[in-house]
This record gives structure tokens, C-alpha cells and sequence, in this order.
């Protein structure tokens, strides 16, 4: 089967973000100045763990942004049509987890339906709860599930764990091999924590994250692991389509953030006088407007260009993608101020230092003191302020989406989960599945986050180390 | 001092008025009083006499800035900028959809929005400090290490799941506290404990841990190595000589967050169904009545520059060293 | 004399590094032992152990600290915080810092007074001003009630020696106690504690960097180096035949008054703490060392009132004296460089409801210099008086508000200020700042060139690497950071970042007040080696008369904004005729009149530039002063054609 390419503006400005971020790695590697705190980083145990998952995590919203329409089977070959909806080479690799649908509300790995319906039982028609669709279909009666349920997790258990012995066994070699000592002299150096980075810590969660892994993939096989939504879509698979929506929102916003207070932050506090004035104007008055209340308004306003232009979106996809930049775009107008505010502070700081007076003695045009004295010297702070702000962004997204201004409600995210599920408390018994998985992912990737984030500030921010 | 205070509210002037025309662009210009007819009115094929008489009725039925048909004074002020933005600065908000006064739902649910608000503020305050000076004090220790760890762990929990929890398990399950709701004067104290210790705990990861590198920052100075040369006690150098530095800057950051305290009981007051401006905010989103959200939106301008202002008062409070002139 | 202090064989690490690594001394009651060092050698490690106030990571390994017999390691904390403050106080570097801020400082004396004599309200009150008083601090019922900020330098070191003096201890550590101060106030506060030594008995342990302070303050003298005592003695014989090669190596790198020679250097650098030492300590950087000294750490040996650690002591050959070689005064044509007329730099003060202007701050008032080619002229004057406010108002880095520039005969304007920059640079005080750290060696000394189009490009690359061996640094130092180098080796960089454009005249701020004694003298002597080479004319801002009598042909002096005095450096300094020159003088510490009397002391502090006094700005703290001096600014009197005074009292030519 055929299928058509689809990039979305943030499938485009994600892997412009990654090629941008892979240029800076190469910048990096090659000055040592600028390879010291980050060597300081790698040796941080707790920063390198959080690291890990974050890649997960960041490697599966990538698979996620990969999107394509597939070819409808009985278009012609010269003029194909394609499907409306929009895949992602993730859903690819997924596999029958999105299609897999119950009729509404399940249970993690159940194999009935959590609503009572009319079902026949020998020739008899009871009230009572239905077997599921795909959810322990395999499984001749309800027996069968827990015994089903241990084995499916001692296969994963044993799987992850296999698994990684045979990756630690192939990396063992090639180090050992690499450093010309012996395998078990190596290992020996891991065991006691000679290596010079966290390789214990490391080791251990990529392990955890194997074993997790492949828990799941046993389970997901046959059950709903978080169960189902109220439409019976599978919880798992939504929290997992979820991850790019957050990644998106946590870094595209960055992306807008960056130029507006890099340059008016670094303006205002080189110039002074009247761009000093009009800067500070500026982010006094988009400081003043509550936060909520202006990208509430912003949003309303995109949500209107969107409903009056609707030939501009071929797909819902498309229109969804749209909002969603919207929304990276509107809170990155709105949250440049701090960033602005540190680096004008920093920069009137700098400004008086010797160094930026010799340059000026030399009579160096103001571009170029700005760009190889003020610049290099405050770079530590836009950075610990971009991994700071991240997990920020994401928790923000939840309450806006909450409010009713964030994506689109037709979007994966965990805040569009929160608020279908915040209604469903009532209910007896309780459903709280779809809470807790949007907890567990949300959770997870802003724990991680806050801890990469302690470990990058650390090394970066002399005086913090001080303090530790 | 006075001088300065009257300074800083002319500066005051230009910041509003840079307020209020970012929000008559952002409802007026770039979404045109005809797209917010259509948008509430619903259908896609609504007639041009409907979207009429709805500009009529909320007085949306004038031109933006210039009205060329009346004359002297009145093509000025005869203008939906005037009429809309400009009465804002005698605090006139007009009427919001629903028909009512705005103003007067402001000044009826200022009550309730405080009564959450001001014991979150400074319990919330005492909480984090009395937290943070703990972790100082036992600094360089496993405790301090625990105390940081579960201030990052309590950072990364969505303030939703807060509120969830605290209605779910102290409201719904254990019964002890009713689970939303609000009542005038002295009952309406059960209604309030709930909402104030959910938003507490939502505050204390990051409010402790900040406070926590304020004071280590302040410990790490030179007067504290005199004071204890002095042969002060631990204690005596942490909440005479330590505390009293590092209030500088909490309280200086505390004040100025005031009035976005207001944006956190948007949340609260909505899932608690308090009725306070909170709530009534986001009911305004959610119906997009654009006169309430502009009555706010100025109303919490006007908040923040009377925080920047008390921030700086209150510097030269706790400060000696700041004077105001 | 009875013992009061008695440490024995302390080492205290801060993580890997001992810094402090088997040091013993005594000091008796009433009698003041100075530990003297350059920086990182560990004595004010020394002095925060026997406090046991070590900063985090840091800690005690072994040793005794005996006070009055009392082992004050083995005391629980509890009773150590009796000590403290109680029977062993100390004071600070930095006043500033080392107050609290937000307390006023009555309150601050109050703690310790209740702490340890349990004094309250009005008891605590009148002792607090008794205190006061025994410092010399003016008014002192109404400083009771000043926060530190509101208070000048001196002031606020008197208020720290008062809280010091709160629990009357037996004995007083003072770390640095006047490094921070200018020299009139420095001597100002040695006289206070020199007086209350007496006066109380105390014992005292002055630690210090500089010899000047130790000649005029200390009985005995201990010299550390590398976490180690290296030398004892009594102050009469320390200075009169330093034993230890390092000791002898530190007077002979100081400049003296007289004295035109090149000074002595120390090669090489103060070793790292963390590594292991074999041998004695000093032994790589020592002219005298043998294999002796490489394999094996030596013992104390006695000479009569001193006792050193050195293999060779005994054997050394007398301390020679350097030869005073006189400067060749007039080889150089006097063709003025650079001419200043009338010189202001105003910034304006705002107030009120508009911010309106209501006053300037007359940083530079009316300020006339004029530099010959290829000279020194040497601009001193206390911190505040406006001295830097001139250098850079010279390079337009501040925008003068007044007066006339002319370089080699022509008027500097804003719109030819490229003329200017290749012509003058400038070298600033530290040099940590002073370079941008993300910037390598070679691209900070290409910058100016590249941005005054100095050379063609191609051979900048040439040009900076001549550069760095002219100011003796190693060929690869261009790609590497500035992190890598010492502060001395950093100044270098920033000598040869100025020297880059070739300018015929270098503003050099305070280039040495950073670094230590052996270092200065490297940079000094590098300064003088490339104007004797390159004819490049100097304008040295300092505060430090000893390097200016080594490097300045002519010396300006200047108080609040205004030169009041400026001739030959040589007329000036031996024979000053203004009352504010004569103070200054006077209250440089010098190693060779240690036996000097009181000398006159200046009373107060500087006044603010922004309020200045009516009449002569000198008045309220000149001995002289009479009705004249109230009432009018002095005019400038010519002493002889080259010297020129601004004092009524100074009779004109």
C-alpha cells in the first residue's frame, strides 16, 4: 500500500528544532569551555537517569511526528485518493492498539465492559456486563485472566531482562574492547563506579525501562493496560499519542521565546536609555495582562481564523496542527517576559565588566560586542532557562486545556484527558484510569524533566554548585 | 516616598492604556465585532440582520475609533474604542451577556475570591518558609537531600491532580469536608478549608524549594561568618540574621505575586464552585462573553501595576538600604 | 610573657586539599603575632580553625588549639560558641560584607554584649557606646543606631572591632583587617588596634599580606606558604635578616622608595595542596635549592630569635642588597603626548516627582594633565576621588562633560575617536574581569586589531604571537582560555590585548592592586621593560605609592576630583608640600622605618563627591586649616617650574 507524506507545520518546526539542536551539540563538542559543563552534566547520575527516560520519551514523539495518509484501496493509480486520516509512522509500529476499539468504558486488563448491556447468555437475554471486543478475547472465561495476566507478565519480565544482559554484554565487550583492559576488568570497574560516568545508574534504568517495555508489549497484547475511554478507545495508546503534544508544546514554545527575549532582553540591558524604556514598556504591559486571560483571548481569536478559513485545512489533522502552533506561538508571546528580564539584569551587569570596556577602547561596533562578549556569557542562562522551563509549559498545557483554551479538543493530550475524565469521578464505582495514566505519563516526563533540569542548572550555574 | 508613589502611578497611565489598546486590537480589530456576532450566534448561515441587531444590543453597532457622522467631541467618543475601552479607566465594565452589571458581580465576588486567596497567600507563605529554613538547617544532610527530592517530586504533579485528589479522597471518600460549594459569613468556612489546603500543598514543592536556595545563598555571606564568630547559636543565626536577609527577597517576590494568585484561583474557584471572580472568568472564556474577559483582563492589569507598586514599598520596608524617592 | 594561644602541628583539609598542613606557633598575652602570606598559603584557613568556623567541606585532621591551656578542638560546640566571641574574637576583610546589612550595627554589638556578659537594655546601651568610643568612632550614640550601609569603610571597620571587643576577649584574630581600606584609614585602624592591645593585654594574630602592616603592628612573624609555616622570628630580626629564601625573595620584590632597579621575582607558581609533597614546598621555585631539598622536608633550625625550615639556612649568603640605579631622568626629550585641559565629568544626580536634575556629582573637576612621550605619570589618590573617572573619560569610555583632549598635538574629538583608540589603550585592575572568559587568548589580542584595521589580516596571526612572547608568555597560550592562566599571567594577556594597536600611550588602572607581592613585581618590571623598549608613554592610576616612586617620572595627586598637587615623582613623594600629600605619605607602611614614630594622621573621611566642602575640599581634615581654607578653593602655586601645589598655606615660587 502507498501512502502520501504529510508534514505539519510542527512535524517541520520539530526537526528543524532537532537539526538546530544537533548543530549546537556539534558547536559544542568542539569547544572545551562549552564541553566542561556538559561533561559536568554526564556525570551526574540522578541528570543522566532522568536523561534516559527523557529519550524515550522524546524518541517516541518523534515516531509520532513522522505523519502520512495512507492510499485508498480502490483509488485509481493515476489519480490516487488518499485516507482523510492522518497517521504517524508510531501508530505504524502500534499496530492494532488504535483500532482495537471497545463500546465505551473498560477497566486496566479487564475482559468485560464497565456498562451493564443486554447480552445473551444460553438462549437467555440478562442485564449484565459484556465480554469485550479485543480486551482478554482470547481467554474462554473470566477464570482464566489472572493466571493469563502473571504469565503475560513473567514472559515481559523475563523478555527485558534478556534483553538487556545481552545489550550490557555486547557494551561490555565494545568498552572493554575500546579501552584495550579485559571484559572483566571492565565489569569490575562498573561494579565499584570507576568509570568515570554513571554507568551503575544508567545500566539499572535502562534496564527498569526494558523490562517496563516489554511488560507492556505482553500485556497491550491482548488487554486494554490503562483500559478504555469513554468511547472505548484504548487509554494506553492515547496517553502514548499524547507524548508529542507535550514535547511540542514544551520545546516549539521555547523556540518562540527564545528570539524575543534574547534580543529585547540583551537590548534593554546594552542600550539602556530609550530601547531600555520602550522594552521595559513592552513586557510591563504583556507582564500586567494575567496570563491566562491573554492567551484565552489569543486563542478564541485563532479559533475564529480557523472556523472562517476553512479551505486553508485539508484535514482535521491539519487543523488541529494548526491550533496546537497557535498555542506554542501565543504562550511563547507571553512567557518571553522573564527570560527577557534575567538577561537585561545579566547584560547591565556585563555591560560594566572590564572586558566589554576594552572592546569598546578598541572602538568594537555593538553588534560584535554583543555577539562574542554579552552573548557567549549569558548563553548559561537561556539554557537553564529553556530545560526550566519545560516541564512548566507541559503542566500548563493540562490547565489550559482545562479552561477550555488549549489544543484542540479533537487532540491526544493529557490535558484533554484530564478534563474528559474529571467528570467521570462521580460515577460508582469510580473511573480512574484515564486520571491515572494521564498522572503516570505526565508525572514521569515532568519528574525527569525537573531532574535533567537541577542536573543542567547545576553545572551550568557556578554559584549553585557552590551550594550544594 | 509620596512623590515616588505618585510617580510611579502616572507611570501607571501608560501601561493601562498600552493594556487596553493590546485588548481593543486583539477583540475589535483583528476579530471584527461581525466574526464575535457569528461566533455566538452559532450557525454558520446566520443573517445579516441578526448579526445587526446583535452588535446593537451589546453596543458593538459604532465605528472602531472615528465616528465621521457625529460631530465635535462625539466622533471621538461616540466610538466602540471610547464607548468599550476608554470607560474602562472610571472602572465602568457595562453589562456582560448575561445582561448583568459587571462591575457589580466584581464587587460581590471580590468577597469569596479573597476568602480562598488571602489564607493560601499566607498560610501558604508561613508553610513554604517554615519548610525551606528546615531544609537549610539540616543542610548538607540526607534530610535536606529528602526535603529537596520531595520538593521536586510535589513540583511535577499538575496542580489538576491536586485538586482531584483533595476532592476525591478528603471530600468524596472520607467525607470530611464538603466536596464544592460556598456560603456567606461564618459557614462558609468548611467550603473554604478544602480549596486553601489543596492550593497550599500545590505550593509548596516549588515555594519551598526556591526559599530554600534563597537561604542558602544568604548563609553562604559574610556577616553570617561574623555572627557566628560572635558565638551565636545555629538558630539564632538562622532566624535573626539569615531569615531576616532572605525575607527581602520572598516577600519582595510574594508581593508581586498577589495579584497572579488570581490567575491560580481560576482553577481552584472553578472546580470548587466558588463564586468568585475566578470562576466567573472562566465562565466568561468558556461562553466567550469578550465583555466580561476585557473587564478582567484590565482589572488585572491594574492589580498587577498597584503589586509592582507595593513591591517596591514594601522593599524599603524590609530594606534600609532602599529609599524611595 | 604567659602563653595565651598555643597551636600545635593543626591540619585542616577542605576536601582533597590540605590546606593547612602541620602548622605550631604561641602567641603570649598582650602580644601581637602576624601571619604572613601571599594568597592561597593558607593563613586565613589557619585563623577560621582555630575558630573552628571552616567554610562547608572543610575540616580539622589534627593539631591542638590551646587557649589558656584549653583544648578548644575538644570542646562540644556548645562550649566553643562561648569561645567565640567570648574569650577569642575576630574580625574581618571586608567590613561591608562582613555586617549584617539590614541590622543596625548598635544592635548587632548589643547580641555579642548579651551573649557574654548578658548586658540588656540600658546596661548593654552604654557599653555599646563605651565601645564605641574606645575605638574612635565619632558621635557614637547616634552610629548606635546606623545600618552599616549608611556608614563609611573606616567606620565600619571600627564598628566590627567594637563587636569584636563586645565579650572582651583575650585574644583578637584579625584576617586582613585593612586590605579593603585606602591607606589614611588604614592607618587610622592599626592605631586603634595597636592602642586597644595596650591598653587590654590582648593577645593578637594579624594576618596579612602585606610587609609594610607587619613592620609597623607585629612582635613576631611567622611566614606561610603553601599551607606551611616556613618562618618565625621576632619582627626586629625577621626584618633585619630574613631567613627563609621565600622571606628573603618577598622584601626583595617590593618596591622601595630610592629605588630605580629591576625587582626581584619569583619564578614559577604557589603549588596545588591537593598533591602530594616530597621535599621542602618551596624547593622547585628556590635560586638555592639542592637535591636535598627535593628528597627530604626540613626541620625547624634555630638562629638566635628566629627558626626556619630550610636545608641551606646558615648557609645562604647575606640578604644583598638591590643597587638603587638612578632612572636617566632627562634622556628624553619632553614633547607632551598627551595634554588634558580643564577636564569634567559631571553626572547628573535626579530627584522628585519629574526626576528632575538636582544636583551633579562631580566625579572629575577641572582636571589639567599633560604626559610627555615615552614617560610615567603616575595619577594617586584614595578609592572615590575620581582617578579611574579620568583614565576613562580619556578614552571617551565615559563621555567627558567638559574640557579638551589632545594627542600629540591634536584635538580629540567624538568623530575621530578611531585616532585616538590606536593611539592610547588601556589596562584594567583585575584581571580576572577584565578578560571575556568564552574568548581564546589569540582572538581577545586580535580584536582590536581587527576592529581599528590595524595590519594587514594576514599577518595578524604573526603579530599576535610576537605579542605573546613579548609580554613572556608561552607560544601556545593563543588558543588556549583564559581560565587556564594564573592572575598574573592574565595581566599579561591584557598588557598585550592593549599593546596590540601599538599605542604610544597605555592607561594602566591599578594593574597590580590584584595580585600578590611576587607578582606585581613581574608585571611591574614587564611595564617598564617594554617603555624602555617600545618608548610607550604610561599614565599609572594608583593608590600605592611604593610602585609609584618604581615606575613614575611624574606624579598628579588627587582628592575629590580635583589634582592638588603634581611635580616629579621623586620632589613629590620625598618632599610633599600639601597637607593631604604629606598624609598620604606618611601612612604608607614601610618595611624600613620600622622604628618610624607616630607619624600625623589624617583625621575622618573623604567626603562625598556629590556634597563636596566649601573653600578647599581638604579643610575639614587638614591639621592647617584655617579661615582662608574655609572660604575659597586654592589656586595653583608653582613651587618650582615642574611642581605645582594647591594649598593656601604653600607659599608660591
Amino acid at each position: 500500500m502507498s501512502v502520501q507524506a504529510v508534514v505539519l507545520w510542527t512535524d517541520a518546526l520539530i526537526f528543524l528544532l532537532l537539526a538546530a539542536g544537533a548543530g549546537l551539540v556539534w558547536t559544542i563538542r568542539r569547544k572545551e569551555h562549552l564541553r566542561a559543563p556538559w561533561a559536568a552534566v554526564a556525570q551526574r547520575p540522578m541528570a543522566m537517569a532522568a536523561a534516559l527516560v527523557l529519550a524515550v520519551f522524546v524518541a517516541i514523539g518523534l515516531l509520532d511526528s513522522l505523519h502520512y495518509r495512507e492510499r485508498l484501496p480502490d483509488s485509481p493509480a493515476d489519480a490516487p485518493q488518499y485516507a482523510v486520516e492522518v497517521l504517524s509512522v508510531f501508530d505504524a509500529l502500534m499496530g492494532d492498539l488504535r483500532t482495537q476499539k471497545e463500546k465505551t468504558y473498560s477497566a486496566p486488563l479487564a475482559m468485560q465492559l464497565y456498562a451493564k448491556e443486554f447480552v445473551e447468555h444460553d438462549g437467555v437475554t440478562v442485564r449484565d456486563y459484556p465480554r469485550l471486543v479485543h480486551g482478554g478475547a482470547h481467554l474462554a472465561d473470566a477464570a482464566a485472566r489472572q493466571p493469563d495476566i502473571a504469565r503475560r507478565v513473567a514472559v515481559g519480565l523475563a523478555q527485558g531482562l534478556a534483553a538487556s544482559l545481552v545489550a550490557f554484554a555486547v557494551l561490555a565487550v565494545w568498552r572493554a574492547r575500546r579501552a584495550g583492559v579485559a571484559a572483566s576488568a571492565w565489569l569490575a570497574d562498573w561494579r565499584a563506579g570507576r568509570l568515570g560516568w554513571p554507568a551503575r545508574t544508567l545500566a539499572g534504568m535502562a534496564t527498569l525501562l526494558a523490562v517496563l517495555g516489554a511488560v507492556l508489549v505482553q500485556l497491550a497484547d491482548a488487554y486494554h493496560v490503562f483500559g478504555t475511554d469513554k468511547v472505548g478507545q484504548d487509554v494506553l495508546y492515547i496517553g502514548l499519542k499524547s507524548i508529542r503534544t507535550g514535547l511540542v508544546i514544551g520545546t516549539l514554545t521555547t523556540l518562540v521565546t527564545l528570539p524575543l527575549a534574547i534580543g529585547l532582553g540583551i537590548a534593554a540591558g546594552y542600550f539602556r536609555g530609550w530601547v531600555d524604556d520602550v522594552i521595559q514598556y513592552v513586557y510591563t504591559v504583556l507582564n500586567s495582562i494575567p496570563g491566562v486571560l491573554l492567551i484565552a483571548a489569543a486563542v478564541l481569536i485563532v479559533q475564529v481564523y480557523i472556523e472562517s478559513n476553512p479551505e486553508r485545512f485539508d484535514t482535521a489533522a491539519a487543523r488541529a496542527d494548526i491550533r496546537l502552533l497557535a498555542l506554542c506561538v501565543i504562550m511563547g508571546v507571553t512567557s518571553w517576559t522573564g527570560l527577557a528580564r534575567l538577561l537585561r539584569g545579566e547584560t547591565l551587569k556585563l555591560r560594566t565588566l572590564d572586558y566589554v570596556e576594552a572592546a569598546r577602547a578598541f572602538g568594537v561596533t555593538h553588534t560584535r560586542i554583543l555577539g562574542r562578549h554579552i552573548f557567549p556569557n549569558v548563553f548559561h542562562l537561556v539554557l537553564i532557562a529553556i530545560v526550566l522551563d519545560f516541564s512548566g509549559l507541559v503542566l500548563a498545557e493540562a490547565v489550559l486545556s482545562y479552561v477550555g483554551v488549549g489544543v484542540d479538543p479533537t487532540m491526544y493530550s493529557w490535558g484533554n484527558m484530564i478534563n474528559g475524565a474529571r467528570l467521570e469521578l462521580a460515577r460508582e464505582p469510580v473511573v480512574w484510569w484515564q486520571l491515572g495514566a494521564a498522572f503516570a505519563f505526565m508525572f514521569t516526563l515532568v519528574l525527569a524533566a525537573n531532574l535533567f533540569a537541577d542536573g543542567v542548572r547545576d553545572a551550568f550555574d557556578p554559584r549553585m554548585e557552590r551550594r550544594r | 516616598m509620596l512623590s515616588y508613589v505618585l510617580r510611579r502611578l502616572l507611570y501607571a497611565f501608560p501601561i493601562l492604556i498600552g493594556v487596553n489598546l493590546l485588548t481593543f486590537a486583539l477583540f475589535f480589530v483583528v476579530n471584527t465585532p461581525d466574526d464575535m456576532a457569528r461566533l455566538q450566534l452559532g450557525a454558520k448561515h446566520v443573517t445579516a440582520e441578526a448579526i445587526e441587531r446583535w452588535k446593537a444590543e451589546h453596543g458593538y453597532d459604532k465605528p472602531l475609533l472615528l465616528n465621521e457622522t457625529e460631530t465635535g467631541v462625539q466622533t471621538l467618543t461616540n466610538t466602540i474604542f471610547f464607548q468599550h475601552s476608554a470607560a474602562m479607566f472610571a472602572f465602568r465594565f457595562g453589562k456582560g451577556d448575561d445582561g448583568r452589571d459587571i462591575g457589580n458581580e466584581i464587587r460581590t465576588r471580590m468577597g469569596p475570591s479573597l476568602a480562598i486567596a488571602l489564607p493560601v497567600f499566607v498560610i501558604g507563605l508561613l508553610v513554604n518558609i517554615t519548610f525551606a529554613l528546615l531544609m537549610v538547617f539540616f543542610r548538607s544532610t540526607y534530610l535536606d537531600l529528602g526535603g529537596v527530592v520531595l520538593c521536586v517530586m510535589l513540583m511535577s504533579i499538575s496542580g489538576l491532580f491536586y485538586i482531584i485528589a483533595g476532592q476525591y479522597f478528603v471530600a468524596k471518600l472520607w467525607n470530611l469536608l464538603p466536596i464544592s460549594g460556598f456560603a456567606d459569613g461564618a459557614d462558609a468556612l468548611p467550603f473554604v478549608l478544602l480549596p486553601v489546603l489543596v492550593s497550599v500543598v500545590a505550593g509548596i514543592g516549588s515555594g519551598a524549594r526556591w526559599y530554600r536556595t534563597i537561604f542558602l545563598e544568604e548563609i553562604g555571606k559574610d556577616y553570617v561568618r561574623t555572627a557566628r564568630a560572635k558565638g551565636l547559636s545555629e538558630v539564632r543565626v538562622l532566624f535573626r540574621h539569615v531569615l531576616k536577609n532572605g525575607m527581602i527577597p520572598i516577600l519582595t517576590g510574594a508581593v508581586v505575586v498577589l495579584p497572579l494568585l488570581f490567575m491560580g484561583s481560576l482553577i481552584t474557584e472553578s472546580f470548587f464552585g466558588i463564586p468568585g471572580l475566578g470562576s466567573y472568568t472562566i465562565d466568561a472564556i468558556q461562553a466567550q462573553d469578550f465583555a466580561v474577559v476585557r473587564a478582567m483582563v484590565f482589572l488585572g492589569s491594574f492589580l498587577y501595576i498597584v503589586g509592582l507598586i507595593l513591591t517596591d514599598i514594601s522593599y524599603s520596608w524590609v530594606d534600609p538600604r532602599v529609599r524611595l524617592r | 610573657m604567659k602563653t595565651l594561644l598555643d597551636v600545635r602541628g593543626l591540619v585542616t583539609a577542605i576536601g582533597g586539599a590540605r590546606v593547612v598542613d602541620g602548622v605550631s606557633f604561641q602567641v603570649a598575652a598582650g602580644e601581637t603575632y602576624a601571619l604572613l602570606g601571599e594568597s592561597g598559603c593558607g593563613k586565613s584557613m589557619t585563623a577560621l580553625s582555630l575558630m573552628r568556623l571552616l567554610p562547608d567541606g572543610g575540616r580539622i585532621d589534627a593539631g591542638t588549639v590551646e587557649l589558656d591551656g584549653e583544648n578548644l578542638l575538644a570542646l562540644p560546640e556548645r562550649a566553643m560558641r562561648t569561645v567565640r566571641g567570648g574569650r577569642m574574637a575576630m574580625i574581618f576583610q571586608e567590613p561591608m560584607l562582613a555586617l549584617n546589612p539590614v541590622i543596625k550595627v548598635g544592635e548587632q554589638i548589643g547580641e555579642a554584649l548579651a551573649l557574654h556578659r548578658n548586658l540588656a537594655g540600658e546596661a548593654a546601651h552604654d557599653t555599646a557606646r563605651a565601645l564605641l568610643d574606645a575605638v574612635g568612632v565619632p558621635d557614637p550614640a547616634r552610629r548606635l543606631d546606623a545600618y552599616p550601609f549608611e556608614l563609611s569603610g573606616g567606620l565600619r571597620q571600627r564598628m566590627m572591632i567594637a563587636m569584636a571587643l563586645a565579650g572582651q576577649p583575650r585574644l583578637l584574630i584579625a584576617d586582613e583587617p585593612t586590605t579593603a581600606l585606602d591607606v589614611t584609614i588604614q592607618a587610622q585602624v592599626l592605631e586603634v588596634l595597636r592602642a586597644l592591645r595596650r591598653e587590654r593585654q590582648m593577645g593578637m594574630l594579624l594576618i596579612t599580606h602585606d610587609l609594610g602592616v607587619v613592620a609597623r603592628n607585629a612582635d613576631r612573624v611567622g611566614v606561610m606558604y603553601a599551607g606551611e609555616l616556613l618562618e618565625e622570628g621576632t619582627r626586629e630580626a625577621f626584618f633585619a635578616a630574613p631567613q627563609h629564601p621565600y622571606s628573603r625573595m618577598l622584601f626583595a620584590a617590593l618596591p622601595r622608595p630610592g629605588d630605580g632597579g629591576r625587582l626581584a621575582t619569583i619564578p614559577g607558581q604557589v603549588p596545588r595542596l591537593d598533591a602530594a609533597f616530597t621535599g621542602c614546598r618551596f624547593a622547585p621555585r628556590c635560586p638555592y635549592a639542592v637535591a636535598r631539598c627535593r628528597a627530604e622536608s626540613p626541620g625547624w633550625q634555630t638562629f638566635g630569635a628566629q627558626r626556619v625550615r630550610c636545608h641551606r639556612a646558615g648557609e645562604l649568603p647575606a640578604a644583598e642588597m638591590r643597587a638603587p640605579g638612578e632612572r636617566p631622568a632627562a634622556a628624553l626629550p619632553a614633547a607632551p603626548l598627551l595634554q588634558v585641559d580643564g577636564l569634567k565629568v559631571h553626572f547628573p544626580i535626579r530627584r522628585g516627582l519629574l526626576q528632575r536634575t538636582v544636583g551633579h556629582l562631580r566625579a572629575v573637576d577641572d582636571v589639567s594633565l599633560v604626559i610627555e612621550a615615552g614617560r610615567t605619570l603616575a595619577l594617586v589618590g584614595e578609592s572615590g576621588c575620581g582617578k579611574t573617572t579620568v583614565g576613562k573619560a580619556l578614552l571617551h569610555l565615559v563621555e567627558p562633560s567638559a574640557g579638551r583632549i589632545a594627542l600629540a598635538g591634536e584635538t580629540v574629538t567624538a568623530a575621530r575617536l578611531d585616532r585616538l583608540r590606536r593611539q592610547a589603550q588601556m589596562v584594567f585592575q583585575d584581571p580576572f574581569s577584565s578578560l571575556n572568559p568564552r574568548m581564546r587568548v589569540v582572538d581577545i589580542l586580535l580584536e582590536g586589531m581587527e576592529a581599528l584595521h590595524v595590519g594587514e589580516a594576514a599577518q595578524r596571526g604573526a603579530a599576535a604571537a610576537r605579542l605573546l612572547q613579548q609580554v613572556g608568555l608561552p607560544d601556545d597560550a593563543g588558543e588556549r582560555y583564559p581560565h587556564a592562566f594564573s592572575g598574573g599571567q592574565r595581566q599579561r594577556i591584557a598588557i598585550a590585548r592593549a599593546l596590540a594597536v601599538s599605542p604610544q600611550l597605555v592607561i594602566c588602572d591599578e594593574p597590580t592592586s590584584a595580585l600578590d607581592v611576587s607578582v606585581q613585581a613581574q608585571i611591574l618590571n614587564l611595564l617598564k621593560d617594554l617603555q624602555d623598549e617600545l618608548g610607550i608613554a604610561y599614565l599609572f592610576i594608583t593608590h600605592n605609592l611604593a610602585v609609584v616612586e618604581y615606575l613614575a617620572h611624574r606624579v598628579a595627586v588627587m582628592y575629590l576630583g580635583r589634582i592638588v598637587e603634581s611635580g616629579p615623582a621623586t620632589e613629590v613623594l620625598r618632599g610633599p608640600r600639601h597637607p593631604y600629600t604629606q598624609a598620604l605619605v606618611a601612612a604608607v607602611p614601610r618595611i624600613d622605618a620600622a622604628a618610624a614614630a607616630a607619624t600625623p594622621q589624617l583625621a575622618g573621611d573623604q567626603p562625598s563627591p556629590i556634597n563636596p566642602p566649601t573653600g578647599c575640599h581638604f579643610h575639614p581634615r587638614c591639621p592647617q586649616a584655617d579661615a582662608r581654607c574655609r572660604e575659597s578653593y586654592p589656586d595653583a602655586r608653582q613651587t618650582n617650574a615642574a611642581h605645582w601645589v594647591r594649598c593656601h598655606m604653600v607659599a608660591g615660587e
